[in-house]
């Protein structure tokens, strides 16, 4: 057994258990073995509503997000070069939030914030790449998704400051926090796929991605298209982190820790790393989402994009730190 | 055995000529390429390999266009190793290595039996079995050169493109990479490689292509490349008592 396989069965693994503890964490008493019988209809009415309508799509949402998040991390990652790179680097979280902010601006309702929300992220990578041209490098991408991404954080800033009411402005600002609480079986059916389909379109560009380790004149040397794998890399991110935002806000951080901690499990091969970095992610989102409900216990709820960025943010500093001994 | 021919190519960098109206071919040996700074070398090292659109004129392998090879197959039949010696993340050296044989991998990138054996012959031909299984962070310029070396000859391409494989190296360096060029050079592929310093190149090549403001100065055996009156019209230097002086 290869590496890969190895890697990508164990954080398989990880995921499955931290679900199956989420199944099983909430105000309601039941353990993860209750939970898991719940669903499979023992244990009470009440348990069973519960487990099926309320645990059960927050889990599956957790894992889901987490996996984008993870899988698209990886993908750019490994494209820029960079361990610093994460999914917000391109500027689809800020413009999908856009999007998203935008209806509950105009108080179009929960129906239509997942759409409007990837309907922002689909413009936000058209603008990207009208700004930054096809044979962009990896640097004007990135130069040219941070404008993306200012440009659509002054519109979200501009939505809350004309918010008409003071509703739609605590509507706004705590959708932007990131949560799973909403989830619900309707709406993953339109994300769930998005985010596979996110996912398998990154992996079709692992072999390319580990040749860009040597950087872009050798990987294309060895035949690699560094322009569609850019133009794949990209596409695939941005379903997989835009149908995430869609379903759960803008959650940070998940996107740049799992790659780092999943890659030494690979050697370090960027494009290996794609689907372990999936499932540490799945993993790693459930984890902070069992956190924000043990800490809702305490009075005020947290937000789960609150709390990857409180534990995320410090993680970030020793990255930078550590890195910088590295390209000295 | 492969012939690479240039057949008058221009290549336009901005608003420059970076190459212009430059022809030759070769098929065998290792062809050194020759010349100041900002001469052309790596400029027609990337034509060759079809990493940079040509102005005008044709680059070909056996007489097919490289421009219009699929780049898969381009990947199997011209091996580059280019001046960037930073790999991005800290892999193993054979992982590097290994590299190589991604214009052969199959839809599930599985290693195969060749590619094993090719991967240990690129190790073996660059002298980097002994460090391979290093983290490339913790080695030294000269090991780093001799794993990107093996990556180059693990390809098993019958053409080899090597851009200043020797820079920054010290001498005991310089010279065993360039032996494992001459060596890589003996079993058949072509090598041209760029080199900064003219002894080594007299050294070691069969040929020797002299570069001058983008175009083609001197070609021949290295002694009448090089001579005096191309190292004083190409290079402003000249020889005195064997060694080159500033003329």
């Amino acid at each position: 057994m290869n590496a890969e396989v190895k890697a990508t069965l164990g954080f398989a693994a990880l995921a499955a258990i931290l679900f199956v503890a989420a199944l099983g964490f909430g105000a309601y008493p039941m353990g993860p073995v209750g939970a898991v019988a719940a669903l499979f209809g023992a244990g009470g009415d009440e348990a069973v509503a519960i487990a099926r309508e309320i645990r059960f799509p927050r889990a599956l949402l957790g894992a889901l997000v987490g996996g984008a998040l993870g899988a698209a991390g990886a993908g750019l990652q490994g494209y820029f070069r960079n361990p610093l790179a994460d999914p917000g680097i391109v500027g689809v979280t800020s413009s999908a939030s856009l999007g998203a902010v935008i209806a509950l601006y105009f108080g179009l309702g929960f129906d239509i914030v997942p759409l409007a929300a990837m309907g922002g992220g689909a413009l936000g990578v058209i603008a990207l790449f009208a700004v930054a041209g096809r044979g962009a490098s990896a640097l004007t991408l990135i130069l040219a998704g941070v404008a993306v991404a200012a440009f659509a954080n002054a519109l979200t800033a501009l939505a809350l400051n004309m918010a008409p009411n003071p509703w739609a402005l605590s509507e706004i600002a705590y959708w932007l926090m990131g949560s799973l609480r909403d989830a619900n079986a309707r709406d993953m059916m339109i994300t769930g796929p998005l985010i596979i389909a996110g996912i398998a379109v990154l992996l079709t560009q692992r072999g390319a991605l580990d040749a860009l380790s040597l950087g872009e004149d050798a990987a294309a040397s060895l035949g690699v298209n560094v322009p569609r794998t850019r133009l794949i890399v990209v596409i695939g991110a941005t379903l997989a982190v835009g149908a995430s935002v869609a379903a759960a806000g803008a959650i940070g951080f998940i996107g740049l820790v799992a790659p780092h901690l999943a890659r030494p499990f690979v050697g370090h091969a960027p494009g290996k790393a794609i689907l372990p970095a999936a499932f540490l992610g799945a993993a790693l989102l459930n984890a902070a989402d069992i956190g924000v409900r043990a800490l809702s216990g305490f009075g005020t709820p947290i937000y789960l994009g609150v709390l990857t960025a409180l534990v995320g943010a410090p993680f970030f500093f020793w990255l930078i730190r550590s890195n910088r001994a590295r390209t000295a | 055995m492969s012939a690479l021919s240039f057949d008058n190519v221009t290549v336009r960098l901005g608003a420059q000529n970076a190459i212009t109206d430059v022809s030759f071919a070769a098929e065998r040996g290792l062809v050194a390429l020759v010349g100041p700074n900002g001469s052309g070398k790596t400029t027609l090292l990337r034509a060759a390999c079809g990493l940079t659109p040509l102005q005008a004129g044709a680059v070909t392998l056996d007489g097919g266009a490289i421009a219009a090879m699929p780049p898969r197959q381009r990947g199997r039949t011209i091996a580059y190793l280019p001046q960037e010696r930073r790999a991005a993340w800290p892999m193993s050296g054979r992982a590097l290595v290994a590299l190589g044989r991604h214009p052969f991998a199959g839809p599930m990138r599985r290693e195969s039996e060749m590619d094993r054996a090719a991967i240990e012959r690129g190790l073996d031909a660059a002298d980097a079995n002994g460090f391979a299984d290093r983290n490339v962070d913790t080695l030294s310029g000269g090991e780093r050169v001799r794993i990107l070396l093996a990556r180059a000859f693990a390809v098993e391409a019958p053409v080899l493109l090597a851009d200043e494989p020797t820079a920054a190296l010290d001498p005991a360096h310089q010279l065993s990479v360039l032996q494992a060029l001459q060596d890589q050079a003996g079993r058949g592929t072509l090598v041209l490689t760029a080199l900064h310093d003219l002894s080594l190149a007299a050294r070691f090549a069969s040929r020797i292509i002299v570069m001058d403001q983008g175009r083609i100065a001197a070609d021949g055996a290295p002694d009448e490349a090089l001579s005096d009156k191309i190292l004083e019209r190409v290079f402003g230097v000249r020889r005195q008592n064997g060694d080159l002086e500033l003329a």
